[in-house]
Parts: structure tokens; sequence; C-alpha cells
């Protein structure tokens, strides 16, 4: 049985919808899915339809954590916690920006809840808006390349460092480009008892501007590029990487999508492309990623 | 077992005996001696609740509607600046009809800052689709409490309740108060049973989306139980009175309106006041009456308007305003009589905003002033005084 069934109306390619499938197949369904306000919301529950073969619960954009922390407690309460895991499933705007508190507040009483970030880098539900999680130079409309301002001018948040400085016992990123590395990940975030994290890169076609039948292609350029490390802490520790061999140059992920299309056409672009593939390098240093 | 508590203390007493399983916290005055005392029954092993300490009101309703959904009798309580954090969540656990129970401890709303006492706060949240109940004092918030639980579970209506108490009025005040046996409270209000919930045995999608094409009609069932619960908070009301020998029957309560000539129409412990008052006028030979609302969302429509059938007029007293109109009380009562053949003359008056002392001598004079024709039809402050001076 598919858990994340068929039928659900996202975008041809789209990485996000691939991720929470295999989300869902690592918990064998053995989980109760807070999703916040976003695409996957959109596309899989349109009344009287769902794509859900879990309990499902949809409140508000920002409230996901709580929702979960809610339903964890009540669980526990009810005796009932061996009906399965509480997993929150949110997009990059829900978590790093509008969801940050209920977020920390989740992590610092330390419910037994996995919270799956789908970072797709913007707002696409409302069409493409900077998000905290948008990267260096990304066209999005509401950093749009202009004649002034090339593009998104800040780093990505770090999500994941802000996990850690909860105490999450488990922080990890992962990409839909390795999908067994997801399963894995899951499964062990699962087996934890407390907060754990689980951020995912995930491909957006329209958002990005990319070809639908390369996704998965794309989404592993970030990683080959050390764009996007993969990594995972345990209880505050890292634990592993995914190394790269040969890492490449930044450009090869960067041309490949009509965001960051402006920084190929004047000398400032060039200068962000230098600054981004700077932000590589040291992931490659930080995290050790070269083999 | 008769004893003087304080208000706050009253309300944690019928908590701990209705047992919720979910109770979420976060402190605001004049709120925070609710949570507070549940939290020393639960470190004293007297309540074997799970209580969570929030991150913010938002965050502790948000906690509610998860538990809420999951099958568990949940609890909160809040305030002014708290309740309108939780704006977007009150609309959210109503349309997806959870029986959440909160008390509201009644503040006013900045700007400016006021910790002190008015209705803005819940009056606002009228169209949220919880049940409002509003109690005149300690015993009747004590009461509402519980009947609030037995009005939202029911299957018929399946809707939150705030019950609503003036702050530091009756949440710091001590009264003689009838409180709860647990054994009464096992037998009145029987254990919750959701029907339908989150569970892996029988996954469900809650907060689905609903298109135009199906919108209408979610909102149309809403209103619907709001009509049921009509019924059944006079049902409940009346099984409680048979049971505890005190309360009303009715979404309203009436005082001196068999002959009165003129009806004064309030809510929250207020009312105390103004009865005050109205003996006063009948000593005089006015022949005033009070009508009470006690559950202001449903709105008592068929009721007020029976009360206003032979008055010749009727004065709001509230403590609030719908800024740019009127007091919404006034509003809805007059939305009440606008079929009545010999509509009563309609006055309102804002009073006892950001905790202002309300006297008798106060009701007293706007409604002699009323009665006098020295006041046209239409909604006044009661009691602004000074304005040049105070706020130059």
């Amino acid at each position: 049985m598919m858990l994340f069934g068929p039928g659900h109306r996202a975008c041809a390619g789209c990485g996000c919808a691939v991720t929470i499938r295999h989300v869902l197949e690592a918990l064998e369904g053995k989980c109760f899915v807070v999703n916040s306000t976003g695409c996957m919301e959109v596309v899989s529950t349109p009344y009287p339809e769902s794509s859900w073969e879990v309990p499902y619960i949809h409140s508000l954009f920002e409230n996901a954590s709580a929702v979960a922390a809610g339903i964890e407690t009540a669980l526990k309460s009810l005796s009932r916690e061996h009906e399965g895991k509480v997993v929150v499933i949110a997009g990059d705007g829900a978590t790093a920006d509008i969801g940050v508190q209920t977020l920390s507040g989740m992590m610092f009483r330390g419910h037994d809840i996995l919270y799956v970030c789908y970072d797709n880098e913007a707002y696409m539900n409302t069409g493409v808006q900077m998000s905290g999680l948008t990267p260096l130079g990304a066209h999005t409309t509401t950093s749009p390349a202009g004649k002034s301002i090339p593009g998104n001018l800040g780093p990505k948040k770090d999500m994941p460092a802000i996990a850690l400085a909860h105490g999450a016992k488990y922080v990890a990123t992962a990409s839909m480009a390795f999908l067994a590395d997801i399963k894995k990940k899951i499964r062990k975030a699962r087996d934890i008892t407390g907060p754990s994290y689980i951020q995912i890169h995930s491909t957006c076609v329209p958002g990005w501007g990319i070809d639908s039948a390369r996704s998965v292609e794309i989404a592993r350029l970030a990683v080959e590029t050390g764009l996007y490390p993969i990594f995972e802490y345990e209880n505050g520790q890292l634990v592993s990487v995914r190394k790269i061999k040969n890492r490449k140059p930044v450009e090869e992920y960067l041309k490949v999508q009509a965001r960051f299309r402006h920084l190929f056409k004047d000398e400032r672009g060039k200068e962000i492309i230098e600054k981004i593939q700077e932000i590589a390098d040291y992931n490659a240093q930080y995290y050790g990623l070269d083999a | 077992m008769k004893k003087v508590v304080e208000g706050s203390v009253a309300i944690a007493h019928a908590v701990k005996t209705i047992r919720p399983d979910v109770i979420a916290a976060y402190p605001i005055t004049p709120q925070t001696h609710i949570v507070e005392r549940l939290s020393e029954y639960i470190a004293d092993g007297e309540l074997k609740s799970e209580y969570v300490r929030a991150d913010s009101e938002f965050s502790a309703i948000s906690i509610l509607v998860g538990a809420s959904a999951t099958g568990a009798r949940t609890f909160t309580s809040t305030s002014s600046q708290g309740l309108a954090l939780m704006h977007e969540v009150l609309f959210n656990a109503s349309g997806m009809r959870l029986p959440i129970v909160m008390v509201v401890a009644n503040r006013a709303l900045s700007a400016p800052l006021n910790i002190w006492n008015d209705q803005q706060d819940s009056i606002s949240q009228r169209d949220s689709g919880w049940i409002q109940l509003y109690a005149e004092d300690i015993q009747e918030a004590h009461d509402l409490t519980l009947q609030a639980y037995k009005i939202s579970e029911d299957i018929e209506v399946r809707l939150p309740s705030m019950v609503c108490m003036d702050g530091f009025i009756l949440t710091h005040a001590y009264e003689p108060v009838d409180l709860f046996e647990d054994e009464e409270v096992q037998k009145f209000l029987p254990p919750y049973d959701p029907k339908v919930y989150l569970t892996t045995e029988d996954p469900l999608t809650f907060g689905a989306l609903a298109t135009p094409e199906y919108y209408t009609e979610f909102r149309y069932v809403m209103q619907q139980a709001m009509e049921r619960a009509k019924k059944k908070i006079r049902k409940v009301f009346t099984e409680f009175k048979e049971m505890f020998n005190r309360g009303e029957e009715s979404l309203i309560s009436l005082y001196k309106m068999e002959d009165a000539d003129i009806a004064i129409i309030t809510l929250g412990s207020l009312t105390s006041t103004v009865r005050e008052a109205v003996d006063r006028l009948r000593d005089k030979g006015i022949k005033a009456g009070v009508v009470k609302i006690i559950s202001y969302r449903p709105f008592p429509e068929e009721e007020i308007r029976k009360s206003l059938d032979k008055v010749n007029s009727f004065i709001v007293f509230e403590k609030d305003i719908s800024l740019g109109h009127e007091g919404a009380v006034f509003t809805d009562v007059k939305s009440v009589v606008y079929h009545m053949k010999d509509r009563p003359s309609a006055f309102g008056f804002a009073v006892g905003l950001g905790g202002r002392d309300v006297r008798e001598s106060t009701i007293e004079k706007l409604i002699v002033e009323c009665i006098e024709g020295r006041k046209k039809e239409g909604f006044y402050f009661g009691d602004v005084k000074r304005v040049k001076e105070i706020l130059k």
C-alpha cells in the first residue's frame, strides 16, 4: 500500500512528494503526521480526498510543532504511545521562519517527536517568495534579481545548528537524491526517544526553474558541489557525513536552474558565484566532505 | 463542600474534578493563579493530567488542538493579549470541531497596556465559532466550567467553549463557593468519548483543504451546531440544577422582569452591580428589571426577544466597544428586536473599560437619563471624564 497515495496534485518532478513518500515508507505507516500549511498539505488533502494512509492533521502554517506536542502528550496521557511516532512534516518557511518558535518550544521541552523539514528553499505554495532557507544569490519573487540587487543577499539560516543548540538528540540533513539515506535516517530518528530534526533538500520544479526530468540529478549536484552537506549528529556529536569524490564547482549546480541564471550575466553575478563557492568550500572543510 | 476561596482557585478545583487528560498553560495576568494552582495539584500528585508549559498562548492552544484531535479531554486558560495571540488557532479549533474548554479571565487589550478588567478580549472573539459563557460570580464560573465540558463534548455540538470570568473582579476575589466533589462530577459528566480522533488503527485526515465547492457547507454545519448548542445548553443547565440545586435553566437569567417597563441588559460580574441599581430604582417607583446574558455565543435570540416583549425600552451595559460603530452586545440585542411590532427604545453604554470601577450610582444615573429623555437612542461611553485634562 502506498502510504502517501497516488493521485496527489503535486507537480511532475516534485522533489517534496518523493521525499514524503519515502519518509512514510521508512516509518511503515506507524506514525501520526502533523503537516504545516504549504504545498504538500494543499496538494494532498483536497476535501473529500486525502493522499494520507496514516493519521494526519493539518492545523496552521506555524504551529505544527505545538500540535505535534499535543498529540504526543495525549498519546502519553491515554497510554497509546505504542500506536506510533509523531512526525512533523513542514516546509522550509514553516520551519525556519514562521514556525521557529513552536519548533524551539517543542525541542526545548523534549517531546518525542521527529521533525522533518522538506527544504525546497522558498515559499513555493504562495509563488516562490524568499524564506530563511533560500540560498545566497537565488532569485525569488520577493528577492528578485534586479538592476541594483542580484537576488537573495543572505545565506541559509543554519537550522540544524539551531536544533543542536536545543539539545535535539538526533540532527541530520539528507537529500531526495539519496533515498536509501533518507530512510535510514528516518528509522534512526524514529528509534530515538526525544526530539529529532531532519532537513531534507527537495527540489521544486517551477520554483527553481528546472527541467522536471532532471529533478533528482539537480538535487544530487547540490550535494556533489558541497552546497548541501549531508551529515548526522547523534547526541550533539557529528557521527557521519556523505563524502564527495572530486567535488564539483558550484557553477555546475547553479547553471541548470533559472533562479540562478542572472548570476552568469555580469561581473556582479560572478562575485556572487565566488561567494557561493566559498560557502561550498567552507562546508567541505567544516564537515570534512572531500573524500 | 462550601469554602471561601479565591476565584482562580475555584476554577482550578473544578478542573481538578473534571480531570482533563492534557492541560497546556502559559502565564498571563490575571489568569495565572488558575494554572499555578493546577501545577500545584500535579506536583502534589492530586491531579494526574499531563501538564505542558507552552512557549506562548498560541502554542498552548495549538497543543490542545493536537491533544483534542487525538481524543484527549483538554483545558487551558488565558486573558487579553494571550487570547488575541490565540486568535488564528481559535477558528481552527472550532473548524475541526474540537471540544476544548478554556477559561478566559477577561482583561482589556493594549494599547495602552492595561492589565485590568473589561471584556474586549473575548467579545472580540465572538465570531470564532466558540461557545461563550459569561459568569456573574465565582460560583457561576466554577459551575460553568463543568457545564462547558458537557455542552462542548456532546456529539450534537462538538464546538469548543470559553468560560469568561471578569479578571481580578472574579479571578482574585474571595467568595464562599460550593465546590464540586469528585463523585458528583463523575456522575454529571460522562467520560469523554471522542468517536472521531487520530489513531493509527483507523487513519483519518484532519484539517483538509476545502475548495469553494465545500467550504460553505462546513460553515453551515457549524452554524447548525451552534443552534443545537442552544438546546444543549438549556438541557445541561437543567440537569445541573436538578443535581446541584443551583444555577439557571436558560441562556439568560431574569431579575424583576415580570412587570418591568425597562430592561437593563448586561453580562458578567457587572450584573450584580446592575441588580443593585435596579433595586434602588424600584424603590423610587421605576419599574426596571435585569436581563443577564449567560450564553453570548450562541446568542439567546429567542429568550431575549421574549424578555423584551413588554418593555418600553432597554439599556445595554457592556465592557467593550466595536470601535467605529458601537458596543457589540448592543448591536446584537438591537438585531433581536428588529422584527418586533412595538420595538422598544434602545440605549447602550460602554462602562468599566480597562478596569474602571463601575458604581451603582453611575448605572442608576445613566438609566435615569435615558428614562427622562435626556439621552437620544444610541450608544455612549458611560463614564468619560476630563478627556482634555487627562490626554493632552
